[in-house]
């Protein structure tokens, strides 16, 4: 059985973050995931790499956080950060006074918000309501969660931890009251200290360990609109209420959220329901009016994991939680980080791997916030240099596409919405350990874009099933189908409704699957 | 809950169903295209991203259109990618070739004069030779010739004066082919519509509509074109006429184009616009006009649709007015582009995918060995006529031969 100074549970962002921290600083470490990478909230978020603006007003100190993380990240994930800048606009129904008050506490905060002109906010995106009648520009940007936790888990890697995906902890291993290792059905792990950075599964976690953690799941929805509407995060200028967010993602543009308390049992299969979308629609369309007009790819759903503190969704707390269950619950060799936000993510693994140092007796400074993670080690690097196939790959991946090759049969294009190569999913399967279509999508953007996999997904599970001996096409391919489908359904007209028809029938009819 | 999706030329209404691809002819003759799908709803996500995204392919569009046709989802497709073009594409390889060629009004205006030099010296080897190896324009091309008399000048000059007897009025769009290179064509329109009991009146000021600008990335020019144009066409429209013209592409630019790739307003005019053939089977079918043809008329004939005439939907007005002439025997050919797509064939980079891609067409006007191909396209004409050894005749010519004298 292989020793580690640190294993911890969850494999996404702050699990991700916390195992390249930890393997910087030299401990021996593990990172456990019971599905892929980002399977979690840190797939079903917004992409939002916040400003601190949002809080400033509600959380001076979360604000902080974030403009102090939002700058780091700008400097260490080039290729996961994308510098579009924020806006923060104010409908005719708004009150003028709340912006001035939000702009004076953003300055507070250290937050560089400007008051601009709504014509100059107007040049700046044209298709914001034009009815507007203030602005404010702050430094949001859009950050890619799926490359941001690929980045941290790459670089784990190559410092030194282990990573092991598909492999849920079924149990704790115990000597007395002190946690010292994992059961999982890959087998035991033994470590000195053990991480909880599960999000929201933490909760369950920690009940098999012996600790209770109040938790208060929120969901979240979003809708993903087929193409850039905006090139700047448009906020509305107001307290935080529910779908006021548009962030250009990539291709896309992301419209949340909504919060609503979920009960536990419904957190690993969250559906969105009509009425969501027709407030997210209805509230989304004030602020960008196109958006009415625009396709709508499909919705989807993360949940927060919020630690209780009485109150709702939006009142309870979004800050960094850090349970030390030795002081806490009489346990130790167990702790857990939660709470916080994808923006916060690395000050979150730098606080958790602070204590897991001190309980080890060691010390060993944080270096997190100054080494470039991969693909980002050139700044300078510019999908401007490359020949035209390698140029979305090197939009995703930064510097790590100069190890991907792209001769002969690696600059084939395999999803064409999103311009994805062989060569990038051959280096997929390599770095990431890819099984199936959904891990891929995830790594790169394979049927992420308007035809939601109608043609990318039979191609890319020929080339899967290649790579993977003895992975069987068709059922990959109907796999992943049916995951599409369950974000399609809840935007089910217009131009969507036509293209999961096509879809249907194609794969139905044409190439001899069934799609229910 | 949303009334209906749309985006900019539509491009989101894109299914990824790749028919497009399947008509596109460039896409067959050169690997090197990313084809209509591509370069032009997927990539454009991508420019929205950033427009480091654009691909230089994307010079090799030729425009035809025939993926806008075939789109089940009314994707502007080729709209698409010309925008893109006219946004992100560097600057001309060859600046003063494309401004040469692009330029068809200053260029036709400064050889006119000089069209006997101009036609006796276009065709010799040296000068050819010169063409070739400092503008990169293929010495293997035939060039059109220039007419000494422009037709504006002989229309002043011989037709208006005769005008004054009719009370009904059309106005004639020329388009600089028929006014620098073939005067033959405007004298047959007015002709054609005199006969209809119609008089011709002129625009206010015309232009060229500027569609070899478009092509060469000129969009400052052909704003300032189209802009000239749209103002005269409005006061022409005001006057309740119709404005006829004889070439598809022009027809096409300024109903289309203007529009939807120039962003510029054509409600004033759009509805008057028409191609002579079209506004004439009209007529005819209302029983307003009624032409006398000579009974001793005899042609076999091939039709050609024009990509553009294609892309317009007008080809069978023409079709059923050809055969309503007694002693035309007319066979319409399969639509193919004949490859040369205005002034994209007669670039030397280009000549060899523009000569593959009309060999379909070729041998499909050579198998039905009619006496004269009729077409629309001023460039098809060039382009068949150099190709096939057939004379290319625009339909109103026809009309002009066959009617009573």
């Amino acid at each position: 059985m292989k020793e580690y100074d640190v294993i911890i549970i969850g494999g996404g962002i702050t699990g991700a973050c916390t195992a390249r921290d930890c393997a910087i600083r030299g401990l021996k470490t593990l990172l456990l995931e019971r599905e892929d990478l980002c399977d979690g909230a840190s797939g079903r978020n917004h992409g939002l790499l916040h400003s601190g603006a949002r809080y400033a007003v509600t959380d001076p100190e979360g604000a902080r956080e974030c403009i102090s993380e939002n700058r780091i990240l700008r400097r260490i994930a080039t290729n996961c950060v994308e510098p579009t800048g924020g806006l923060f606009i104010s409908l005719p129904e708004d009150d003028l006074d709340y912006q001035r008050l939000f702009a004076q506490k953003c300055l507070e905060c250290g937050i560089d918000a400007k008051i601009i002109d709504p014509e100059e906010a107007r040049r700046l995106v044209p298709a914001v309501n034009p009815d507007i009648i203030g602005a404010v520009m702050v430094p949001d940007a859009s950050v890619d969660p799926f490359r941001l936790t690929d980045a941290n888990a790459l670089d784990a890697k190559r410092h030194g931890a282990d990573i092991v995906k598909f492999n849920a902890v079924t149990g704790f291993l115990k000597d007395g009251s002190r946690v010292v290792g994992v059961r999982t059905p890959q087998g035991e792990f033994r470590g000195s200290q053990v991480v909880l950075a599960a999000g929201i599964w933490a909760a369950g976690l920690a009940e098999m360990a012996g600790a209770h953690i109040d938790m208060l799941p929120s969901k979240g929805s979003l809708l993903v609109f087929g193409h850039r509407v905006a090139d700047m995060v448009v906020n509305r200028c107001r307290k935080p209420a529910n779908a006021d967010i548009i962030v250009p993602d990539d291709t896309v543009s992301v419209l949340g959220t909504t919060s609503d308390k979920v009960p536990m049992g419904e957190c690993d299969d969250m559906k969105v329901t009509p009425a969501e979308v027709e407030l997210l629609l209805s509230e989304g369309v004030k602020m960008i009016p196109e958006l009415a007009h625009t396709r709508i790819l499909r919705a989807y759903a993360g949940v927060r994991p919020l630690v209780s503190a009485g109150g709702d969704g939006r009142s309870a707390s979004r800050g960094i939680v850090l349970l030390d269950h030795e002081t806490r619950d009489g346990i130790p060799g167990l702790i857990t980080i939660t709470g916080g936000k994808l923006t916060t993510a690395r000050l979150m693994a730098e606080q958790v791997t602070d204590l897991v140092c001190s309980k080890l007796g060691m010390q060993a400074a944080c270096r997190t916030a100054e080494l470039p993670l991969p693909g980002s080690e050139d700044r300078k690097y510019s999908i401007r240099y490359d020949i035209y196939e390698k140029r979305a790959a090197v939009g995703r991946h930064g510097t790590e596409a100069d190890s991907m090759d792209f001769s002969g049969a690696g600059s084939e294009q395999v999803c064409e919405c999103e311009q994805v190569t062989r060569a990038e999913i051959e280096y997929c399967v390599r770095e990431f350990g890819v099984r199936n279509l959904q891990d891929l999508r995830r790594h790169t953007r394979i049927g992420m874009g308007t035809c939601q996999s109608s043609h990318c997904v039979r191609r890319a599970a020929e080339i899967l099933a290649e790579l993977l001996p003895g992975t069987d096409a068709d059922a990959l391919v109907l796999d992943y189908l049916q995951e599409r489908w369950k974000g399609m359904t809840p935007v089910l007209w217009g131009d969507t409704l036509r293209e999961a028809e096509f879809m249907r029938l194609k794969h139905a009819a044409y190439l001899g699957g069934s799609v229910k | 809950m949303q009334d209906n999706n749309l985006s900019r030329l539509n491009f989101e209404a894109c299914q990824k169903c790749s028919i497009c691809n399947e008509v596109c002819p460039m896409m067959e003759v050169n690997p090197l295209y990313p084809g209509p799908k591509k370069a032009g709803p997927d990539q454009e996500r991508y420019r929205l991203k950033d427009p480091a995204f654009y691909d230089y392919a994307l010079k090799y569009c030729l425009n035809c259109k025939r993926c806008e046709v075939a789109c089940p989802s009314g994707v502007h497709v080729a709209d698409l990618i010309q925008r893109a073009r006219l946004d992100y594409a560097p600057g001309p390889k060859h600046p003063l070739r494309d401004t040469m060629l692009a330029s068809t009004d200053f260029v036709g205006s400064l050889a006119s004069p000089f069209a006997p030099i101009v036609n006796a010296v276009l065709p010799w080897k040296p000068v050819k030779a010169i063409l070739d190896g400092a503008f990169a324009i293929d010495k293997r091309r035939t060039f059109p010739k220039y007419s000494p008399q422009t037709f504006v000048r002989w229309f002043r000059r011989e037709a208006a004066p005769k005008q004054g007897k009719f009370s009904k009025f059309v106005t004639f769009f020329h388009g600089c082919y028929a006014n620098y290179n073939y005067p033959r064509l405007g004298k047959d329109f007015v002709k054609v519509v005199n006969a209809a009991g119609y008089g011709v009146h002129l625009l206010e000021k015309e232009r060229c509509c500027g569609v070899a600008l478009m092509a060469n990335g000129m969009e400052k020019q052909a704003l300032k074109q189209a802009r000239t144009n749209i103002a005269s066409m409005v006061t022409a429209a005001g006057k309740g006429e119709s404005i006829l013209t004889a070439s598809s592409s022009c027809t096409f630019m300024m109903r289309s184009e203007y529009g939807e790739v120039l962003g510029l307003p054509t409600e004033g005019y759009r509805d008057s616009l028409e191609l002579a053939c079209k506004w004439l089977y009209e007529k005819i079918e209302a029983g307003e006009v009624k032409l006398d043809f000579r009974p001793d008329f005899k042609m076999k004939l091939s039709y050609h649709t024009a990509c553009h005439m294609q892309r317009i939907g007008w080809q069978n007005y023409t079709i059923e007015l050809l055969r309503m002439i007694p002693g035309v025997t007319l066979t319409v050919l399969d639509q193919n582009c004949c490859g040369i797509s205005g002034t994209f064939g007669f670039k030397k980079e280009y000549y060899n995918y523009s000569q593959e891609i009309g060999a379909k067409l070729f041998a499909d006007i050579k198998a039905s060995a009619p006496e004269a191909v009729v077409s629309e396209c001023e460039t098809c004409k060039w382009q068949i006529e150099m190709n096939t050894g057939i004379p290319v005749m625009n339909p109103l010519s026809v009309l002009a031969a066959a009617l009573k004298p």
